[in-house]
């Protein structure tokens, strides 16, 4: 049943005509030239008075982002369409990070306001951090959380005061090699979060960054690294939303969990670019042993989505859960999925994938689950579905398994589903109109995902399928 | 039978199609207010389909004939309008929806028949429960997801608690007793029974006369070929159970060699 107040969650709400395609004015404090070099890289290092090995890293990474090649799989026709050389790598809107909405330039806050993130803080959430460009321009966190010893900054920040803690991660799960968009981000990132989690501490309620994306041609490559020491829990999200323009923009993130012993990880990601992002993401884990972590993660927006959430379970009964939807309708290709690893004994695992596609929509599921030796006693459960709205959209499945342990359970569903006729007769029958009887099918279709997802969302999600279904009916 | 009644439904001369096949081929039936009246037939005799053109399935095209309802002509009505008009069925084969709960599903329902959209939850919540335990289903029931896994007595359990939350004027109840062993008949029955009222009516379409025992009809039609060739009350069902359909089938063929005339509407 809904809430009687329900709260507004931007990064939820989409609909045939996007809601927050709006822009402000541009007003930065610096801007760098459009396109991607050394002097660039070197720009933003000194902008940030970066130690000298995270200058190093930085000039490194270009060097890989050069040398490797385009990927050629996926979606190579949208992906060949990305022009490097158009893009800003860099842009600060603000000389200085707000702890209070006063404290953050009129327009941006507007914004923000727009998009409901001061409401929801005050609301439901134990920390918020608001992304705009490159730079966080908000950030803050409840004290109680801050006296426990959580630390939850932006990365920049988090690099300052932390060094130590993000030199020993960094990059430790992402190298830059690992491929051409984490070069890339590694290059160029500037924002994102820090978090880690004390040992034995647990934070009830979510921790949230938000992402905005205000300028034309705007690359965002943020950074985030999470820690979360033994027998911790914690449960992030994070949200996204962008104007809608005719060039294309970039976002090209990476994230880098640690999941030590018996701590238990959620990484929530409700992605609602704009229809001109070009989303390329690189999100991986690693769960020491008996530690959990989670992907739930919504791709509603974008243009182009590649993103496959990853989890190395590398200790003795970790347990690695990937939970996914996309929605895909024109113009639109959601090419998600998941990877898993067990590397050690009596390691599960747990990927459920629901994708619809609708109006020429594309929504494909790239999955890499793979077993090494001696991970006995491992279990594996994929789920796939796939609902397709019309006859024009399209869906996909390329699931990869390797198992090379023979002692383990495996199991892989895969179903491919159109809403049919008689489940509308029947709900028609009912009472129901055919919108509200196929807004029915699909809320049942992706309830397990929404489920998962704290109240406020799931009720906006609900409203958000609703919206797009109108019109659906023909 | 009680000629003298008003009539909530009305069906004639209905001819219909299904992929160039013609099934119905003249349907004449009347119910009054109030009274509960019985098809039978075998399989394949048509019966079922009367059922899905009447509630407007997509599949069937209507050649000829009119479907009325409480004076709405109803052929030209959407399904959900027919069902917000107070039109049930009852089906053979209830659909799963995965992912939504029976209370959802049932509120979502009964929503669409109020101006305001609106369904006071806890109001809701006690009729279902009080609904629930009428009909001997457990409470869990509510939180299971419609139909999806369900056995075959849960469906049609669940098919009847809907006619009861939802209090329709008109149900037609297709093969709602088969493939249930007699407890559950008996529950089914039971709650049937207790939906009977002066201005509901309501249409069995079954193949046997078992149900009959638990549920006394008013009028009892026998459908066959796509026509309803006799009429008659509860001795009429009790007559096919003993005798079954043959002896029916050879009347009619002497009736057709005698006039030369293909019908034998009772």
């Amino acid at each position: 049943m809904a809430p009687e107040t329900e709260v507004k969650n931007p990064a939820l709400d989409i609909n045939d005509e996007y809601k927050y395609g709006f822009s402000d004015p541009e007003k930065p404090v610096f801007k760098a030239e459009k396109g991607i070099n050394h002097d660039v890289v070197e720009q933003i290092s000194q902008m940030k008075s970066e130690p000298e090995w995270m200058r190093e890293f930085r000039h490194d990474a270009l060097d890989v982002f050069e040398s490797k090649p385009m990927p050629n799989w996926g979606n190579t026709g949208l992906l060949n369409d990305i022009d490097f050389d158009n893009i800003y790598y860099y842009l600060k809107p603000v000389e200085k990070q707000g702890s209070t909405w006063d404290e953050v330039p009129e327009d941006i806050k507007n914004t923000f306001d727009r998009l409901g993130i001061p409401e929801a803080e005050r609301k439901f959430l134990a920390g918020v951090s608001a992304q705009y460009e490159s730079e966080v321009v908000y950030h803050s966190m409840q004290e109680e959380l801050e006296k426990q010893g959580v630390i939850f900054l932006d990365m920049d920040s988090g690099l300052r005061e932390y060094e130590d803690i993000v030199k020993e991660y960094w990059a430790t799960i992402i190298p830059p090699a690992d491929n051409k968009f984490a070069a890339l981000n590694s290059a160029v990132w500037s924002g994102g979060s820090f978090v880690y989690i004390p040992k034995g501490v647990e934070v009830d309620i979510p921790l949230q960054a938000y992402f905005r994306i205000n300028a034309e041609n705007m690359g965002q490559f943020e950074r985030t690294l999470i820690i979360a020491d033994e027998g911790s829990r914690v449960h992030y999200i994070e949200g996204c939303t962008a104007p809608t323009y005719a060039a294309d923009s970039l976002h090209s993130a990476v994230v880098e969990i640690v999941a030590l012993p018996g701590s238990h990880m959620r990484y929530t990601t409700i992605q609602n670019w704009s229809k001109n992002v070009y989303n390329l993401v690189t999100k991986r884990a690693v769960a020491h042993e008996n530690a959990t972590v989670e992907w739930v993660d919504g791709n509603l927006g974008s243009k182009l989505t590649m993103k496959f959430p990853c989890v190395y379970l590398v200790g003795e009964k970790a347990h690695g859960e990937i939970l996914s939807i996309a929605l895909s309708g024109e113009g639109q290709h959601q090419d998600a999925g998941a990877k898993i690893y067990h590397a050690a004994p009596n390691t599960t695992s747990r990927i459920t994938s629901k994708s619809i596609s609708k109006g020429g929509g594309r929504a494909s599921y790239r999955g890499m689950v793979k077993v090494y030796p001696d991970a006995i006693g491992s279990k594996v459960h994929v789920e796939c579905d796939a609902l397709l709205m019309d006859k024009e959209s399209r869906s996909d499945t390329y699931p990869t398994m390797e198992i090379a342990e023979e002692q383990v359970q495996v199991e892989h569903e895969a179903r491919v589903s159109k809403v049919g006729d008689e489940q509308l007769f029947y709900l028609m029958s009912r009472g129901l109109t055919e919108e509200e009887a196929l807004v029915m099918v699909v809320n049942g279709f992706i309830e397990p995902f929404v489920k998962e997802l704290p109240m406020e969302y799931a009720v906006e999600l609900n409203r958000l399928i609703q919206l797009e279904m109108e019109g659906s009916v023909g | 039978m009680s000629d003298n009644g008003h009539p909530l439904f009305e069906v004639q001369n209905l001819k219909v199609a299904i992929d160039g096949n013609e099934i119905l081929r003249g349907v004449d039936l009347t119910i009054n207010e109030g009274e509960i009246h019985a098809i039978m037939g075998r399989n394949g005799s048509g019966k079922s389909t009367m059922a899905y053109v009447v509630m407007g399935h997509p599949h069937y095209e209507v050649l000829d004939g009119s479907v009325k309802y409480k004076g709405h002509d109803v052929l030209g009505l959407d399904t959900d309008e027919r069902a917000r008009l107070g039109m049930f069925l009852a089906f053979q084969y209830p659909m799963a929806i995965p992912g939504v709960t029976v209370a959802k599903f049932l509120h979502s329902a009964l929503k669409t028949r109020e101006e305001s959209g609106e369904v006071a939850v806890r109001e809701f919540r006690t009729n279902l429960n009080k609904a629930m335990s009428l009909l001997g289903v457990d409470s869990s029931f509510a939180s299971r997801y419609v139909n999806d896994g369900f056995s075959g007595g849960e469906k049609k359990r669940l098919e009847i608690l809907q006619m009861f939350m939802l209090e329709p004027d008109f149900c037609i109840l297709d093969e709602t007793d088969s493939g249930l062993d007699i407890d559950a008949l008996k529950t089914v029955a039971e709650g049937v029974n207790a939906m009977r009222s002066e201005q509901r009516s309501m249409l069995l379409i079954t193949h046997y006369q078992r149900v009959l025992n638990y549920v006394k009809p008013d009028v009892v039609h026998v459908m066959m070929d796509g026509k309803i060739v006799r009429t008659g009350d509860i001795e009429l069902a009790e007559n096919l159970e003993e005798n079954g359909y043959e002896w029916i089938e050879e009347e009619l063929f002497q009736n057709t060699e005698a006039t030369g005339v293909g019908t034998a509407q009772a």
